[in-house]
């Protein structure tokens, strides 16, 4: 693996990087026959004629995946078309059964919309949205032998048509982008966005979320350099690695004096580099020509309005509502408005504790870092709301100090028990029984009458001393505060 | 029983002795199964005869009470091999398509095996229906039962010749640029072609999308209305249907009493043989004494339409034939090294000249750089024809031309493609403007039949049949073809 590549910037370049985004819907069933969707099934067990491609067999669009991508182009601020129509793609592949993709072309279902993203450094950045358009995906081939792990030279090849037929929208963004680290944000917040909406599992591992991404490289004032495409980042990590080593290749081409080649290039996760997989000289000649066994699909403003309406409350929104309504500031409400769940869990937690910025800070500080530690999600979380609110409401009654509320909260992400049942079993709660107190105190005064004389004098400092004494007694289970207040009371 | 005499027999007949109860099913379908042992030797219109399949159907039907039966039951029909039926080896008249047995119904097929109609077996076309003789078959070269050096015409070649050779009582073609109307002008039958997207076209294997129509030949008028009765309906599986606006019924209607026929100037000039302007222009007088009133008008877009159907269909063809690629069905060259020599290879063998000759130009029409002088230029003109129709229905109820330039010519006689392209000059405005059609048997020239083509607005079938069938009581026209000879 190659170190650490300089930016392009510190090199004097600059990078220009349009994103394509493939995003799988999760519409009952696929989107020109009845076939429902699945994942991991057996081969070839989701087909009928239409979606092997029979001869005779005619499409009929799914209306919910119409929805769906509605949706999609509406939070991305996209004009939606009143009018859209489908394109046929031909080329021949053996994963695309009729040798043509049902796409759209020059009238897409949104156009010119765009997404603010939040960047690592807190600044925002504005992406346009070039285009949303719908269309069916493919089917998935299996090479078997051959040492390439391509068609080419295997000893035969499997196809399997689940996939084929899913229904797709493509997500196609302006070349606004220019560093690594945007693309990643601008990924991660669109996977976001596009999550809440419900439209999708947005799951890289799994493909339902795809990326591309063309990359060319200029001297800043410069025209635009030659583009290559760079395909199979299936992660975010993978996106970013794929831009940063294609980046660096193209400027090492070029300062070597060499010119880039317009070609699709492969991203090899396991090597961390980049390789040209073809040519791009000769631009493949897709035909397009509308679709004419589709009618042209009409969107009027009833329609739109109708799936603004089921448009859930999406990140921006919810980023101002959450920093006005609960006082909290910028960066946090951005944190709990870019996950979904994270955001809901948080609300369900503020109205129990009536206390937001604690619940915030908990939220985003040792929940999410035990979230992130154990790599699940908000729902398989072993720590309900109801259950954070009554380790919060231990702390507010004086029960527990903060520490040790971290305590019983990491007990609790492990044994699945309620925090008061760890108190209790591990002996944990904090002594504000002004009796007890008293009694300790008493004792302790009488016992040391000669810093106790001290103090009477006029040195505070002893005040600690005193203090140290009775969390040694009480194994630091003492409420601080009742403890100060005790001791001036029979130092007096 | 030896008494039918399918020579005689209509549909409506067939439906009659069986609703008598004088013959039965099986007796009937028997009856035609021996009719093509006898003449379908020397005519060639099937490419498959399904006779146990038929005769067990019939079987079915006669277990049954006839009271219980519907109108059309046991009533036997042929399908032309563009339509998929389940179960049935279907071809397409291509070599790629060999062995290839749809896993479905066609949607009309469904409809008619739900009516419960017999089916004979699959019937001769130019391959991929990309033809006006049958000649383009991969299998056999059909021969028109009024003279079997001639060709039947095409690409229905096979459910002309069928229902002119008295083999089957009626059959379904398609028509994407005159192939139900051309060929039933040539052999003598009734042949009509409903209004884009009254029949649904789920199951008929795509030639050009938007110019394909699934219609019936006959040998009456009323026949063929009640067959599109059968099959006409909206169908959710094909998103371009819209049925009929209602059902035709039985046309009955005696004169032509207060309609407009136009007479298109530009389909009944120079490029039409004396003989068939001399047929049509009896037809013409026949509309005059049955009260109807004939004016002649002109829509120069017409001549255009050749040359838009032939940038179009071949457009929509080329991306419509891709999915025959080896991969799932069908022909696969055996011997390929790789993926790109077995794509090529298997096309190369699997599809007939004119076939490749289509991809080829509809490739072309559509690459990047061609598209607008073409395939957008081929559209705009479809619009102006479409206009052009549209203007003309304000002032008449029907237009009328002849079907075909010529009668049939003879087998092989017309090589060049551009020469038998011409041939489709008064059919194919009536698929790019997607208008119902139909083909009457309107007399004969040097002894072969001419048809009488009438043209309707959008959904007019039933005004559209009922005039024709005004017309075909008016000509009295036989439709027997004179095979005496032949049948053994």
């Amino acid at each position: 693996m190659s170190a650490q590549p300089r930016s392009a910037t510190d090199r004097g370049w600059e990078a220009v990087i349009g994103l394509e985004i493939h995003v799988q819907l999760s519409t009952r069933t696929k989107m020109f026959c009845g076939c429902e969707l699945s994942f991991g099934d057996p081969p070839n067990t989701h087909v009928c004629p239409v979606c092997l491609g029979h001869p005779g067999v005619l499409p009929v669009t799914n209306e919910k995946a119409i929805e769906y991508a509605t949706r999609v182009a509406l939070a991305l601020n996209c004009s939606i078309a009143e009018r859209t129509i489908f394109h046929r793609k031909n080329y021949f592949y053996p994963d695309l059964p009729k040798a043509y993709q049902i796409s759209q072309y020059d009238l897409p279902i949104g156009i010119g919309g765009h997404l603010d993203v939040e960047l690592d450094d807190g600044s925002n950045m504005r992406v346009g949205i070039t285009r949303v358009h719908m269309e069916e995906d493919a089917g998935k081939l299996v090479h078997a032998g051959g040492a390439s792990g391509r068609i080419d030279g295997a000893d035969y090849s499997l196809v399997d048509f689940n996939r084929g037929g899913t229904p797709l929208v493509e997500i196609v963004t302006e070349p606004d982008i220019s560093t690594p680290d945007q693309a990643r944000s601008f990924l991660t917040q669109l996977r976001s966005l596009v999550e809440q909406l419900g439209v999708s599992d947005v799951n890289m591992e799994e493909g339902s979320l795809r990326c591309d991404a063309n990359v060319s490289v200029r001297k800043p004032g410069d025209p635009l350099g030659t583009k290559t495409e760079l395909k199979n980042m299936n992660s975010f990590r993978f996106l970013h690695r794929g831009l940063e080593a294609e980046i660096e290749r193209q400027i090492d081409s070029l300062e070597f004096g060499e010119r880039i080649a317009q070609a699709t290039v492969h991203f090899d996760p396991a090597t961390g580099t980049v390789s040209s997989l073809r040519s791009k000289e000769e631009a493949h000649d897709y035909r397009y020509f509308p679709e004419p066994d589709l009618p042209p699909i009409e969107l009027d403003e009833a329609y739109v309005g109708k799936v603004r309406q089921t448009l859930p409350e999406l990140p921006a929104a919810r980023k101002e509502r959450l920093a006005g309504q609960y006082g909290l500031a910028p960066k946090d409400a951005g944190s709990l408005s870019s996950n979904k769940r994270l955001g809901d869990y948080f609300e369900a937690l503020a109205a129990a504790t009536g206390d937001a910025r604690t619940s915030a800070n908990w939220v985003l500080g040792d929940f999410s870092a035990y979230l992130n530690a154990a790599c699940i999600d908000v729902t398989q979380s072993a720590v309900s709301v109801t259950a954070l609110a009554e380790l919060l409401g231990l702390v507010a009654d004086g029960t527990l100090s903060g520490k040790m509320a971290k305590e019983v909260f990491e007990a609790m992400t492990t044994s699945g028990k309620d925090a008061k049942t760890i108190v209790a079993e591990k002996g944990l709660g904090q002594i504000s029984d002004a009796g007890e107190l008293e009694g300790i105190i008493a004792r302790l005064v009488a016992a040391n009458p000669g810093p106790a004389e001290e103090f009477r004098q006029g040195r505070e400092k002893v005040l600690g001393f005193f203090v140290g004494q009775v969390m040694k007694e009480t194994k630091g289970q003492a409420n601080p505060a009742m403890v100060n207040e005790l001791l001036r009371k029979y130092l007096a | 029983m030896g008494a039918i005499d399918v020579t005689t027999l209509t549909a409506q007949g067939c439906r009659d002795l069986l609703a008598a109860r004088e013959v039965s099913s099986v007796e009937l379908t028997r009856a035609y199964l021996d009719r093509i042992a006898a003449v379908d030797g020397a005519v060639d219109a099937f490419l498959k005869v399904d006779e146990a399949g038929a005769l067990a159907a019939a079987e079915a039907v006669d277990a049954k009470p006839v009271g219980q039966r519907q109108p059309w039951e046991g009533v036997p029909i042929g399908l032309k091999d563009v339509l998929c039926v389940k179960g049935m080896e279907t071809t397409c008249g291509s070599k790629i398509l060999k062995g290839y047995i749809p896993p479905y119904d066609a949607t009309v097929i469904a409809r008619l095996r739900a009516a419960g109609l017999i089916f004979l077996g699959k019937l001769n076309m130019d391959e991929f229906a990309m033809g006006s003789s049958t000649e383009n078959s991969a299998y056999k070269v059909t021969h028109n039962p009024w003279d079997l050096d001639r060709v039947p015409g095409g690409s229905s070649g096979g459910s002309a010749a069928c229902v002119a050779a008295s083999e089957a009582p009626w059959s379904l073609g398609t028509d994407t640029g005159g192939s139900i109307r051309q060929p039933a002008s040539l052999c003598g039958v009734v042949g009509m072609k409903p209004t884009y997207g009254a029949v649904s076209r789920y199951g008929l294997v795509a030639y050009a999308s938007s110019l394909d129509q699934i219609g019936p030949l006959a040998r009456t008028v009323q026949d063929a209305a009640a067959l599109l009765d059968l099959i006409a309906l909206r169908d959710p599986r094909d998103s371009t249907s819209i049925g009929l606006s209602e059902p035709v019924g039985v046309p009955l209607q005696e004169n032509l009493e207060g309609l407009r026929f136009g007479v298109v100037k530009e389909l009944v000039g120079a490029a039409i043989d004396p003989g068939v302007r001399e047929v049509f222009d009896t037809a013409v007088d026949a509309i005059g004494s049955l009260g109807g009133v004939c004016e002649e008008v002109s829509l120069p877009s017409m001549e255009r339409g050749i040359a838009a159907y032939y940038l179009i269909a071949p457009s929509e063809a080329s991306s419509n034939l891709a999915r025959f690629d080896g991969v799932r069905y069908g022909h696969r060259h055996a011997d390929a090294d790789d993926l790109y020599e077995m794509y090529v290879r298997t096309r190369s063998e699997g599809f007939g000249a004119e076939v490749k000759r289509r991809i080829m130009i509809g490739t072309y029409a559509l690459s990047a750089g061609y598209y607008d002088a073409y395939y957008a230029q081929a559209q705009r003109t479809r619009t102006l024809i479409i206009n052009e129709f549209a203007g003309a229905f304000a002032t008449f109820d029907y237009l009328i031309s002849p079907v075909s330039p010529t009668v049939a010519f003879e087998i092989g006689e017309i090589a060049d493609p551009l020469q038998m392209y011409q041939l489709d000059l008064c059919t194919i405005p009536v698929n790019l403007a997607g208008l119902p059609g139909i083909s009457l048997p309107a007399g004969f020239s040097a002894g072969m039949p001419v048809g009488l083509q009438i043209i309707g607005p959008h959904l007019s079938e039933k005004g559209m049949l009922n005039a024709a069938y005004a017309m075909e009581q008016k000509l009295q026209v036989n439709t027997v073809a004179p095979l005496g000879e032949v049948a053994r």
